[in-house]
């Protein structure tokens, strides 16, 4: 066995290692995380769809056929804007919510991901701002660290990202001379927060994108999995393609195991954005893509994804009776109409990071909330899954979290000398910049 | 000679131990010896059964591991193993227990008070919270009891801030303690066996980069903290330490090797002793093989080192 690197070489690649390398993540976060996916630990930290939904014999024999009838296609390198057949499902995928779109305006990417780091590529230089909701999309955070972005988080409410602070934070950019690069939201059941952002916003925000010459970047890889209530236009569809980039993902209707998203952006942009992908990967997997076209030729995803609605549909009920039953007043939590996330906030006290410890001695897992902020905020918050787990562990995963949560809420009362039903926080939203409001559990008429 | 090493596991340190359990490994296969690694897990008996290794390297961190778990375990099944016994173990892991016994044996450590999470529930103890918080000042320390790595310590610079510390830190064990805060310089002297016994080598200096003065987790990253060894202390400050982490050594039972934290205080120059890691992390960005390799002893050697004094040791029990 070759030998690994030892402490000198260590020390030989430390000063070769660029600036944007030294990430911000905590290391008690990373080891804690490390211990989550042990086997017999019930993780709601996940953020995955549940791919054993997906016929297996489906899958063979969609891939029995791409073997047949493309298999040297397949095998070979793809055109970087992504191959023609695919772009056609796009077109499809999104006309399904409502946006009309041409294949040359789209550029099949290597996953949603890719477009969040091809838009920082394109736009971002060292020290430039972008605006992003808080809590904003974890996965988002090491992309903006990357490429040493100044990050501003915009607080949001339960129609999502509120518009007069975004309209005072670019006041406040602009005394000091800064304007950013752009916008970054998940509108429909946002990640981590699962809070949709209303129509008057969705207008406004746009408004005021095409005002200020601001891109947004959309990123909607939810917005088909919707449980309730009426679809939303998304703001690329209100904005008509001037300055909003799009993000899709076949992820979370299909698989996330393909690694195919795509974009769909301004022409400028978009030439940009491909320029970008030819550095990094050439193109997205070929063998994906056929397998994409195969199965909209054959399958009907319409009827896969009704199915999957149905499923997180009850899976995310059973999470929301569950946490009414378990967790105490002290606590509250969104009430997601779609995708894959509850985000549940915890009296300040209670740091979740340290809680994660605590409940993963009960073989319990969630993400603590300051992964989804850049700031440091989120020390008293969570994001649950919903999608992933069965509707059994989903239950006994949240009476195990209700446990470790009311014994803190129990000790601090004790250490205290306070009633542990009193509510440590302020009453007022305003006051409490960094989180989501929500409505208080018998205020929802259960 | 067949060495079974034992890393990961359960706790919460498991990352830095497969990293030390890697790179261990990597050592072993050089010194032409025949590796066994396993990754701590239920399976861990039947594997001991049935491999038979000649000595077992623990190069696990934090509960189970560090705290006596495996050791005992290991005792039964008769397999030598490196570093500390159960009992040395328990001692250092539990920091109210060591530093009980520093006490004991006159070894300076910060004041403190412990208590258990049954202390607050039934006797009251919170009413004397205000008690313990005059006589240890402010800022000071709240720590669990038993966890190897900066994870749930945290400063409390006033009153406010000492409940949710103490709710932080019984999120690790059930046991925590308020311990006097020491400004100074951090410092951490490894010893390892020679033949004429425990030594000390060369102090090792942490010294973190920027103004984040609280920030317990920055020490354990690269780039936020600078090493240097041996560390520019006062005169005979370096003696000082050795011979405080020598005696901690003792007073703790260990075997082997282990790493004494201690604290330089900045006004006084008086040196403290925080705690005792029994099985301090071997990987590229850990303190004892930086101190062994200041001293003259590569990382090979010193497993070797390790190794033969593990095959060769009388059984504690």
């Amino acid at each position: 066995m070759p030998p690994r690197s030892s402490a000198r070489d260590l020390e030989r690649y430390a000063g070769l290692f660029a600036a944007r390398t030294q990430v911000m993540k905590s290391t008690a976060m990373r080891d804690l995380m490390a211990v989550t996916d042990q086997p017999d630990i019930i993780s709601l930290a996940g953020g995955l769809p549940d791919t054993s939904t997906f016929p297996a014999e489906d899958f063979s024999a969609l891939m029995a056929r791409v073997g047949a009838e493309s298999s040297a296609a397949a095998l070979q390198y793809g055109p970087t804007e992504g191959l023609g057949a695919v772009k056609a499902c796009i077109v499809e995928v999104m006309a399904a919510e409502g946006m009309e779109v041409e294949p040359e305006d789209l550029l099949v990417t290597t996953g949603g991901q890719q477009v969040i780091d091809l838009v920082c590529r394109a736009l971002i230089d060292p020290g430039d701002v972008i605006l992003a909701e808080g809590p904003t999309y974890p996965g988002a955070v090491p992309v903006f660290h990357s490429y040493q972005a100044d990050v501003v988080q915009i607080e949001m409410d339960e129609d999502g990202m509120r518009i007069d602070v975004l309209q005072d934070t670019l006041e406040r950019l602009d005394r000091d001379g800064r304007k950013p690069k752009f916008i970054y939201t998940i509108p429909s059941f946002q990640n981590p927060a699962g809070v949709t952002m209303n129509l008057e916003r969705r207008r406004a925000l746009v408004r005021l994108a095409a005002e200020r010459e601001l891109l947004v970047l959309e990123d909607n890889p939810y917005g088909l999995l919707r449980y309730e209530g009426d679809p939303l236009p998304t703001l690329f569809s209100l904005d008509g393609g001037e300055y909003v980039i799009y993000l899709g993902t076949f992820s979370k209707i299909l698989s996330p195991g393909l690694r195919l998203g795509w974009t769909a952006a301004p022409h400028p942009v978009l030439e940009k954005l491909a320029l970008g992908k030819a550095a990094a990967d050439l193109c997205s997997a070929a063998l994906s893509q056929h397998f994409v076209v195969a199965y909209f030729a054959n399958r009907d995803w319409r009827a896969y994804l009704r199915g999957l609605v149905e499923l997180y549909r009850r899976r995310r009920d059973t999470m929301l009776d569950a946490l009414a039953e378990h967790l105490p007043r002290e606590a509250d939590w969104t009430r997601p109409r779609g995708g894959l996330f509850v985000w549940a906030r915890l009296p300040g006290y209670i740091d979740t990071t340290d809680l994660l410890a605590r409940a993963l001695r009960e073989n319990v897992a969630f993400v603590p909330g300051r992964g989804a902020f850049l700031d440091g905020r989120g020390g008293s918050e969570m994001r649950l899954n919903f999608s992933g787990v069965h509707e059994d562990d989903i239950r006994e995963g949240v009476r195990r979290i209700g446990k470790v949560v009311r014994e803190q809420v129990e000790l601090f009362s004790t250490l205290t000398g306070s009633e542990p039903a009193r509510d440590p926080r302020p009453a007022s939203p305003a006051e409490r910049p960094n989180v989501v409001p929500m409505p208080r559990r018998g205020a929802q008429g259960r | 000679m067949k060495v079974a090493v034992l890393k990961g596991g359960r706790s919460l340190e498991r990352q830095v131990s497969l990293r030390s359990g890697a790179r261990v490994e990597d050592a072993l296969h050089r010194l032409g010896h025949d590796v066994l690694p396993i990754d701590v897990g239920p399976d861990l008996v039947d594997r001991l059964v049935g491999d038979r290794p000649d000595v077992a390297f623990v190069a696990l961190h934090g509960r189970g591991g560090e705290d006596g778990t495996v050791q005992e375990l290991l005792e039964l099944l008769d397999v030598p193993y490196t570093a500390s016994g159960p009992s040395a173990c328990i001692r250092c892991m539990d920091k109210v227990v060591s530093k009980h016994v520093l006490r004991d044996a006159g070894i300076p450590t910060p004041d403190f008070y412990a208590f258990s999470q049954t202390a607050f529930g039934e006797l009251g103890a919170a009413r004397a919270l205000p008690a313990i918080e005059e006589r240890l000042a402010f800022p000071l320390v709240v720590k669990p009891a038993g966890q190897g790595s900066a994870l749930g310590i945290k400063f409390a610079a006033s009153a406010a801030d000492v409940p949710g510390a103490i709710v932080a830190a019984f999120s690790y064990d059930t046991k925590v303690l308020l311990e006097r805060y020491v400004a100074g310089r951090d410092l951490a002297v490894s010893i390892i066996e020679g033949p004429d016994g425990p030594e000390a080598l060369p102090v090792v200096e942490a010294v973190p980069q920027g103004d984040d003065f609280y920030d317990f987790e920055a020490r354990y990253e690269i780039g936020r903290t600078h090493f240097t060894c041996p560390a520019q202390l006062p005169a005979g400050a370096s003696e000082r330490a050795a011979e405080l982490a020598l005696r901690t050594y003792r007073a703790l039972g260990c075997f082997g090797f282990a790493r004494i934290d201690l604290m330089l205080d900045g006004e006084s120059g008086e040196l403290t002793v925080l705690e005792a890691n029994a099985i301090p992390g071997l990987t590229e960005t850990s303190l004892l093989p930086l101190a062994a390799e200041a001293a003259g002893i590569g990382f090979d050697a010193l497993i070797e080192r390790l190794l033969q004094l593990a095959a060769t040791r009388v059984p504690a029990a």
